[in-house]
């Protein structure tokens, strides 16, 4: 027995064991979660595909006129409705418009509008789901309850009454891009504030945050340093999947008339052109449709990668 | 006490069907989990038996094996990312691994069953406790509702949980940790199971509910002359009721002895080393012994012996050769049944 | 009765830490005075009305003195954690105070709470959760100077990280990994060096080594130990183990729904206990030593612990315990030292709440 003890070893010796043994693998330098999750990323083809698909999106949005040299505004009535052809891709609308060049700039609407109304209700989201989250008590009551009452609002109406507002003098024409992102901003940011919510109270909960608390560490220290960055995956990957959802509520609008309108062209404005002639001609239609439904598939499935890549359990 | 009279209708000596032996004979078992950082050695070649009413307890740290081991045995190991590339799992002869998943299932539950650590989550949260024991009598046996009710009654009873009768339409929330684990037993034993095995069945109860809960588990396994598997990492739990102990390091049985033995003369500097880091209730010591180093990663295992880095007696064949299972002998060769250790110097440690 | 003191003196290698306890040691530096923590049970969402509560911590008093450790035990539900979240000020008590150097600190807060807060700290129990997974170790164990500036000036906090990492026997180059990549062990390593950061007095440990492997559980305890020698640290020691505790500690307070039930040295309470309550729990200590198991006296408690929301009355104990009569449901035993123990020479001469305290050795084989 004495022999034994007596080579008690004391905790710098056991540290001086070369490395954790999770790393012996390879001495890499640090890794952090986010390394590790876009490591991860790389390997999943859904997420190759999305981004793939993203990627040209966001392309033909910068520059449309790389991907089609026809005017988009140029139309001419003698080519009404002409089927597609090696000259007209996706051949011509009703009033003989390059349906291809219109799809290809109506990129840049869409995306754009997508894009500025979803970071705009994240960070609404983010900012309420963060505050009512942590404060808790009467000022998540408040928060909770607004949630609650912007979210019984039906959809259209209010997009409605916000587009009404942003009309011009002449009372003609409603909304145009700036109508439609406010729309969509005020009226899209409430179930992502409500998963904020939920994953700040969690988060709130964690040791770790208890430890920073018994350090005598500010409120707004343990907000923004230790709760927003461990709460946010769920608001970025509801954000992504939403952003397609969003693009195609803005074609909704548009096709309804009551977003944007002509002379901008958007995949929606598009749609809602295409809807006169339906029975003689449905390719002004089938190609603005497609695209619409291809981005917000794309956008759907990075957000799927994204969660899965980005959340430790599934692995 | 319905209950007694229906144990005598059970064939006298349990397991004297058609198979003489160990009732649970693991040989060689080896389960690896293939993760994305590689392929994680879980139990590297396994061997060994538990008969009828014999306590065989499975000692080891996290990640040593000792509950895939059981669950290899259980059938319920996660495949993928689990894969048995080796080994047999006998029972009463017959080689568990190569059943259908048909006959499998028919033993597992029947003949085998298992307890484990987290009863509230092991029961389901929406239906009765005298449901969920009744089940078992309505798959197996196929009795009425009311029936399996009666049969629930009376095993809540034998677990000793009070008032049972008024209790069996109680919900697993209603009950407290310690009910609920003599549920997850009562559970087990609904079937009489020849073989029983419990993963770490007392680690999440308190000491005082702790006793009572073992000394229950011990007395319903002398009554019905059950096998069982206790797995733990506490020694002194396994102490309190094991007759032989397995201790497992990296996926392998480093040390097999009665249990009086181990804790008096352990043949493994492991098993020593676990047995002098425990403080002592009874006086108070000096600065504690502590085994250096780090558990084994699985997907890196040291070459040699896995303790070889940890190891105080380590030379350089340790870290070459894979000590076998060496039976262990007293100083004059005298045998000492049931002993063996996995060191290439358990000499120099149980003598030296 | 010599015959037992004598025993306990044989078996104490610091005799300073045995009868002669809190005399001669000066000023304590934390007193806890009846510290009350209850939680209000609400019914009702819009207009909530209050139908009771949960008696988590239900008057506690004790002193802790420099450089001691302090264990505390009891089960689940008992309260040792939420004094822990007391004494650290996660929580409000209820009523009661705690004094630090003389100071009540429940009262405080702001700068003041600050200031104090960095002579207290904490070691959590759950390596996996207590560390931010999006930090580095270099910036967890760095923050609490990044909260105290004054601590140490912008320049130093590398260095003084890397010290620290030394110290509680990590590699100083790991200061740019992430927790995940650290084993259980070698986590609550980075959580010990994070407590000591700011040189604190007194560190509470909750149930710090619960979560570890038995292999590396000696480690940490030796590590904590060796700090406590080399930066005169005070310990609180929250733990379930007895065995742990009675290593680590000079003096043990057990605790029992939310009332400290006995409280003396390491010897008095584990040699000489003398509530039922202590009796039963070291009794029910799994051994990890057959031969000496079989010569013990075990006593098994029926039943489970009461719900802290209704107590039972009296003794909170009573309902357990093989001694009650009915004055224990009457009358609440004080913690004092009984009656048929005040003035003597004995280990059993220490506070015991119980009305028919009686000494018993239940852990030596007889």
């Amino acid at each position: 027995m004495p022999d034994v003890t007596n080579t008690a070893v004391t905790p710098e010796a056991a540290a001086a064991t070369p490395a954790a043994p999770q790393l012996s693998k390879k001495p890499e330098k640090s890794r952090s979660l986010l390394q590790d999750a876009v490591r991860d990323l790389v390997r999943r083809p859904l997420f190759l595909i999305a981004s793939g698909i993203i990627f040209v999106l966001l392309l033909m949005a910068a520059f449309p006129t790389f991907f089609a040299s026809a005017d988009p505004q140029l139309c001419e009535l003698s080519r009404s409705l002409q089927k597609p052809s090696a000259d007209a891709w996706f051949g011509y609308d009703a009033r003989g418009c390059d349906v291809y060049a219109r799809t290809i700039h109506g990129a840049r609407t869409s995306i754009t509008v997508g894009v500025l109304a979803t970071v705009g209700s994240a960070l609404i989201a983010l900012l309420l789901g963060l505050v009512a989250g942590f404060y808790g008590r009467w000022v998540d009551a408040l928060i909770s309850r607004g949630i609650d009452i912007v979210m019984g609002i039906p959809f259209l109406v209010g997009a409605i009454v916000i587009l009404n507002t942003f009309r011009d003098d002449d009372g003609f024409r409603t909304g145009g891009i700036w109508g439609v992102l406010t729309a969509l901003t005020v009226l899209g940011w409430m179930s992502m504030a409500r998963i904020m919510r939920s994953t700040v109270i969690q988060t709130k909960q964690a040791d770790y945050v208890t430890a920073a608390r018994s350090l005598g560490a500010s409120t707004g220290r343990l907000m923004f340093r230790h709760v927003l960055p461990n709460a946010l995956t769920p608001l970025i990957v509801l954000a992504t999947i939403s952003l397609g959802v969003i693009i195609s509520v803005e074609a909704t609008l548009s096709f309804l008339g009551v977003g944007i309108q002509e002379p901008t062209i958007s995949w929606g404005v598009m749609i809602n052109q295409s809807l006169g002639r339906i029975r003689e001609a449905l390719h002004p239609l089938l190609f603005p449709a497609g695209f619409v439904s291809v981005t917000v598939l794309a956008f759907i499935m990075l957000g799927d990668a994204v969660r899965d890549a980005l959340d430790p359990k599934l692995r | 006490m319905t209950i007694i009279d229906k144990t005598a209708d059970v064939p006298a000596p349990r397991g004297a069907g058609d198979h003489e032996g160990p009732l649970l004979e693991v040989r060689d078992l080896h389960v690896e989990f293939h993760t994305r950082e590689g392929v994680a050695q879980a139990v590297n070649g396994v061997n060994y038996t538990v008969s009828a009413g014999e306590t065989l307890a499975v000692l080891g740290e996290s990640g040593s094996g000792k509950s895939v081991t059981a669950q290899a045995i259980m059938g319920i190991l996660d495949m993928p990312p689990g894969r048995i590339p080796k080994g047999e799992v006998l029972f009463r002869g017959r080689d568990l691994l190569t059943m259908s998943p048909e006959e499998r299932r028919k033993i597992r539950g029947s003949k085998i069953a298992m307890i484990f650590q987290d009863a509230l989550s092991s029961l389901n949260p929406v239906l009765t406790v005298g449901y969920q024991l009744g089940e078992m009598f309505r798959v197996h046996q196929g009795l009425s509702k009311k029936e399996a009710k009666v049969k629930a009654i009376e095993l809540m009873d034998r677990v000793k949980i009070p008032a049972a009768a008024a209790r069996v339409n109680d919900y697993p929330h209603q009950f407290s940790g310690g009910m609920r684990q003599r549920i997850m037993i009562a559970m087990a034993l609904a079937l009489e199971p020849d073989l029983i095995i419990a993963d770490e069945p007392t680690t999440a109860l308190d000491v005082t509910v702790q006793a009572q809960v073992m000394d229950l588990l011990a007395e319903l396994q002398r009554e019905y002359n059950m096998g069982l598997i206790l797995i733990t990492h506490d020694l002194g739990v396994v102490a309190d009721v094991a007759d032989k102990i397995a201790v497992m390091y990296a996926g392998r049985i480093v040390e097999t002895a009665p249990v009086h033995e181990l804790y008096q003369r352990p043949a493994h500097p492991y098993t020593r080393g676990l047995l002098d880091s425990i403080p002592r209730l009874d006086q108070k010591g000096q600065e504690l012994y502590a085994i250096k180093g780090l558990p084994p990663n699985l997907l890196k295992i040291p070459s040699g012996c896995a303790f070889n880095p940890r190891c105080p007696k380590a030379q350089d064949v340790c870290r070459t050769d894979v000590p076998v299972l060496h039976p262990v002998t007293e100083q004059d060769g005298g045998e000492l049944p049931g002993r063996g250790s996995a060191c290439h110097f358990w000499k120099e440690t149980i003598h030296g | 009765m010599a015959e037992l003191t004598k025993d306990g003196e044989a078996v104490d290698p610091t005799p300073s830490a045995a009868l002669d306890a809190p005399v001669g040691r000066g000023e304590p530096i934390l007193q806890v005075r009846n510290l009350v923590k209850h939680f209000p049970l609400t019914q009702g969402i819009l207009f909530k009305k209050q139908i009771g509560a949960v008696k988590a911590v239900d008057g506690i008093s004790f002193d802790l003195y420099q450089g001691e450790t302090l264990g505390i035990v009891g089960e689940s539900g008992c309260g040792k954690s939420t004094v822990a979240k007391l004494l650290m000020m996660l929580e409000t008590a209820t009523s009661g105070e705690v004094f630090y150097k003389g100071q009540d600190i429940t009262k405080l807060s702001g700068k003041a709470l600050k200031a104090v807060r960095r002579n207290i700290q904490m070691v959590f129990q759950d390596p996996y959760t207590s560390l931010d997974p999006r930090m580095t170790v270099g910036d967890i164990i760095g923050e609490p100077f990044e909260i105290h500036p004054e601590v140490a000036p912008k320049g130093d906090r590398r260095k003084k990280v890397q010290e620290l990492l030394d110290v509680v026997g990590l590699n100083p180059e790991y200061i740019h990994r992430y927790p995940h990549q650290f084993s259980g062990g070698q986590r609550q390593r980075i959580g010990i060096a994070r407590g000591l950061a700011l040189n604190p007095e007194i560190i509470i440990c909750d149930e710090p080594v619960s979560a570890l492997d038995v292999s590396v559980q000696a480690q940490v305890i030796n590590l904590m130990e060796k700090l406590q020698d080399e930066f005169n640290l005070s310990y609180i020691f929250i733990a379930h183990d007895l065995s742990i505790v009675r290593h680590i500690s000079d003096r043990v307070g057990v605790m029992y729904l939310g009332k400290m039930a006995e409280i003396g040295t390491d010897v008095q309470i584990y040699d000489h206990p003398t509530h039922p309550y202590t009796q039963a729990l070291l009794s029910a200590v799994p051994v990890p030593d057959p031969a000496a198991r079989e010569g013990r006296e075990r006593i098994i408690l029926t039943g489970d612990v009461p719900s802290p929301a209704n107590p039972p009355s009296g003794c909170r104990f009573r309902t357990r315990c093989w001694k009650a009569e009915e004055k224990c449901s009457i009358e609440v035993p004080l913690l004092a030292v009984p009656a048929p123990f005040v003035g003597k020479d004995t280990p059993a001469a220490h506070e015991s709440a119980c009305h028919f305290a009686e000494e018993k050795d239940v852990v030596h084989v007889h």
